[in-house]
C-alpha cells in the first residue's frame, strides 16, 4: 500500500495539474459541454464497478452493489457523450447567404 | 528495480487484493485511454476541434471498458451486462429527452449517478474485504465513500431545486453553519475510528448516513442564482470521488479521469465565484450579503418608464447596433427561440446585432451560450463579459431578457450595495435599454435595481417569450 500510494498521489496531482492547465484554454462558451464531457469521461469508473460485478469471490449482495455501479457508471458514459455532442453540434459559424 | 516491484506486487497482494497482476496488454490500453481523455478535453478549447474531442473520448473509454473485460478477476459477464444495458438505456434516453433548458437539472443527476457508482463500488470493497483492510486502505476508501455519498444526496437536492420539485430558496434555520459542521466533524471522526480500528462493521454504516446527510444540509441552504458556482462545486466533488475510487481499487486511468474532473470543476467553480465576488465559503455557508441597499420605492417612485412591444419597434427600426443580454429568465420563459427569430429579422435589416453573456447567466456555467446556440444564433456573436463592455458607449439599444442583478449598476458604483464589487454588463452606458421583465420584483440579490430609474431605461412588464414575440411582429410591420 505504502509505495502504491505514493506513485498514485504522484499521477493524482500530475493529471490535476494537466487538467488545470487544458481546462484553463476552454471558452467559457463551451462550459456547459466541458462539464458534461468531464462526467463522461470521469465514468471510467465503471471499471472499477466491472470488476466488482464481474468477481466470482464475492457474495450476491456484493455483485448486485457491483452491477448498480456499473448500471450509474454507464448512464454517465453514454449520457455524457451523448448530451455533449449534441450541444457542440448545435454551435454553428455564422451560415454564408 | 525488479525486486522491488516484485515485493510491492507481494505486498500489494496480501493486504489489496486487486493489486492482482494485470495482463500488459490491458496496462497498455489504459495508458492510452488516460492519452485520450487529455486529448479530449484540449480538444475542447477549440470549436473547429470539439466535436472531435468527444469521438476521441469515446473511443478511450470503449477500449477501457473492453480492455477491463478480458481481466483475470473478471469470471461471469452476467450482471455486469444487465447493469450496463441499463445504464446504456437510460443514458440514452436522457440524452436524446433533456430540453436544452433542463441541462442544469440533468448535470447535476449526472453528477448524482457518478458518485453513487464510486459510494457503492467503496462500500462493497469495504465488506469483501474488511478482514485484510490496513488503516490507509481504509482511509482510501472512507475518503471515496464520504465523497461518494455526499455528492449523491446533494446532487439530488441540487437537481430537485433546479426542476423546482424543492423549493428554490435557500432554507436555512438557527444554529446551521455549527449544526453541518458538526454532523461534517461527526462523520471525520467516525472515518478515523474505522481506520484505527477497521474491524468494527458498525462504524461503517454509520459513516454512511453521517455522508448522506452531509450532502443534504450542504445544498439545502443554497439558493437558485448560486446554483452555478454549485454545479461547478459538485462537479469537482463527482471527480474527486473517481479519483478516490482509483486509490481504492489502485487503479490509475481512474485517478487520472477523476483528477480532470475534479480540476475542471474546481477551475469552473472559482471562475463563477469570481464572477459574483464571492468566496467560496461565503457561498457554501450562505452569510447574509454585507450593505444596505436603498428601498425599492425610494429608487424606482415616480422615475420608471414604461414602453410598448410597438415603441420598442421603432427604436430599433433606427438602430444600428443591438445587444441583448440573456439572463435565466430568458431559459424560464423558453424565449430562446423567438431570441433566435428576432436575431435574423434584425440581422436581414442590416441590423448589427450581439449577444452579452455574463458568467453567472442561467443556472449553470455556459448555460445561455448553448440555449443560444440551440436557437441557430452565430457563436461569434455570443460576446463574453469583458469584452463587450468596452462597447457598450457604442451601442444604441440593448434588451435585456430575464436578466436583473447581473445589470445593476450599483454593483459597480455603490460601495455599500450588498452586491458592491460584483461585476456587471455596463448596459447603463448604452443609448437606450429596453428591459423585459413580468415586473419589478428582485433579483436573487433581493435588491432593487437603479437602472430601471434610468433616463435611458425603459421598462416593458411582460413574459419574455411573449414580448420578443410582440416585438418582432410590430418590427415586420414597418
Amino acid at each position: 500500500m505504502g509505495s502504491s500510494l505514493t506513485s498514485n498521489l504522484f499521477v493524482f496531482i500530475l493529471a490535476a495539474f494537466l487538467g488545470y492547465e487544458v481546462v484553463r484554454r476552454v471558452s467559457p462558451q463551451l462550459h456547459t459541454p466541458l462539464m458534461s464531457l468531464t462526467n463522461a469521461i470521469s465514468a471510467i469508473s465503471v471499471v472499477g464497478a466491472i470488476t466488482i460485478a464481474g468477481s466470482h469471490r464475492d457474495g450476491v449482495l456484493l455483485i448486485s452493489l457491483g452491477a448498480i455501479a456499473v448500471a450509474c457508471a454507464m448512464i454517465n458514459v453514454v449520457g455524457g457523450f451523448m448530451i455533449t455532442d449534441r450541444m457542440l453540434k448545435m454551435f454553428k459559424k455564422r451560415k454564408d447567404k | 528495480m525488479v525486486a522491488a516491484a516484485k515485493t510491492t506486487a507481494l505486498h500489494a497482494a496480501t493486504t489489496w487484493p486487486h493489486t492482482a497482476h494485470w495482463p500488459w496488454y490491458v496496462t497498455l490500453v489504459y495508458m492510452a485511454a488516460a492519452v485520450m481523455f487529455a486529448l479530449s478535453l484540449k480538444w475542447l478549447s477549440s470549436h473547429k476541434t470539439a466535436r472531435r474531442g468527444v469521438k476521441i473520448g469515446e473511443i478511450g473509454m470503449a477500449a477501457a471498458i473492453l480492455a477491463t473485460l478480458f481481466l483475470p478477476e473478471v469470471r461471469q459477464y452476467n450482471w455486469i451486462f444487465a447493469g450496463a444495458v441499463i445504464g446504456a438505456a437510460i443514458g440514452v434516453l436522457l440524452a436524446v429527452l433533456t430540453p436544452m433548458t433542463a441541462v442544469p437539472q440533468q448535470t447535476a443527476l449526472s453528477h448524482a449517478f457518478g458518485a453513487l457508482a464510486a459510494a457503492l463500488v467503496g462500500t462493497a470493497e469495504f465488506y469483501g474485504h474488511h478482514a485484510q483492510l490496513t488503516a490507509g486502505s481504509t482511509a482510501a476508501i472512507g475518503l471515496e465513500s464520504l465523497l461518494g455519498y455526499l455528492t449523491f444526496t446533494g446532487s439530488l437536492i441540487a437537481a430537485g431545486k433546479l426542476q423546482e420539485v424543492l423549493p428554490t430558496r435557500p432554507i436555512s434555520y438557527p444554529l446551521q453553519n455549527p449544526m453541518n459542521l458538526s454532523v461534517l466533524a461527526a462523520a471525520v471522526a467516525c472515518g478515523v475510528w474505522m481506520c484505527i480500528s477497521p474491524h468494527i462493521v458498525f462504524l461503517y454504516p454509520v459513516f454512511v448516513g453521517l455522508s448522506l446527510l452531509f450532502g443534504v444540509l450542504l445544498i439545502i441552504p443554497i439558493g437558485g442564482g448560486d446554483m452555478p458556482t454549485v454545479i461547478a462545486l459538485l462537479n469537482s466533488y463527482a471527480g474527486l470521488s473517481a479519483s478516490a475510487m482509483g486509490f481504492v481499487v489502485n487503479n490509475k486511468l481512474l485517478i487520472i479521469a477523476g483528477a480532470l474532473e475534479g480540476s475542471s470543476g474546481f477551475i469552473l467553480s472559482m471562475i463563477m465565484c469570481q464572477a459574483m465576488n464571492r468566496s467560496f465559503l461565503n457561498v457554501l455557508f450562505g452569510q447574509a450579503a454585507n450593505g444596505k441597499s436603498a428601498p425599492a420605492d425610494d429608487v424606482y417612485g415616480g422615475k420608471i418608464r414604461t414602453t410598448t412591444a410597438e415603441e420598442v419597434a421603432d427604436i430599433l427600426a433606427s438602430a444600428r447596433r443591438v445587444v441583448i443580454v440573456p439572463g435565466y429568465g430568458l431559459a424560464v420563459a423558453q424565449a430562446q427561440h423567438v431570441t433566435g427569430e428576432l436575431f435574423e429579422l434584425l440581422d436581414s435589416k442590416g441590423v448589427d446585432v450581439q449577444f452579452a453573456i455574463h458568467p453567472v447567466a442561467g443556472r449553470m456555467p455556459g448555460h445561455m451560450n448553448v440555449l443560444l446556440a440551440e436557437a441557430d444564433i452565430p457563436y461569434d456573436r455570443l460576446q463574453e463579459m469583458e469584452h463587450i463592455n468596452e462597447q457598450f458607449a457604442d451601442v444604441d439599444v440593448v434588451i435585456v431578457n430575464g436578466a436583473n442583478d447581473v445589470v445593476n449598476p450599483d454593483a459597480r458604483d455603490n460601495p455599500g450595495s450588498p452586491i458592491a464589487g460584483m461585476p456587471i454588463l455596463n448596459v447603463d452606458k448604452a443609448r437606450t435599454v429596453v428591459v423585459i421583465k413580468r415586473s419589478l420584483s428582485p433579483g436573487f440579490a433581493g435588491i432593487a435595481n437603479p437602472l430601471f430609474a434610468r433616463d435611458n431605461c425603459l421598462m416593458l412588464f411582460a413574459d419574455g417569450k411573449k414580448a420578443t414575440l410582440d416585438i418582432i411582429q410590430e418590427v415586420k410591420k414597418l
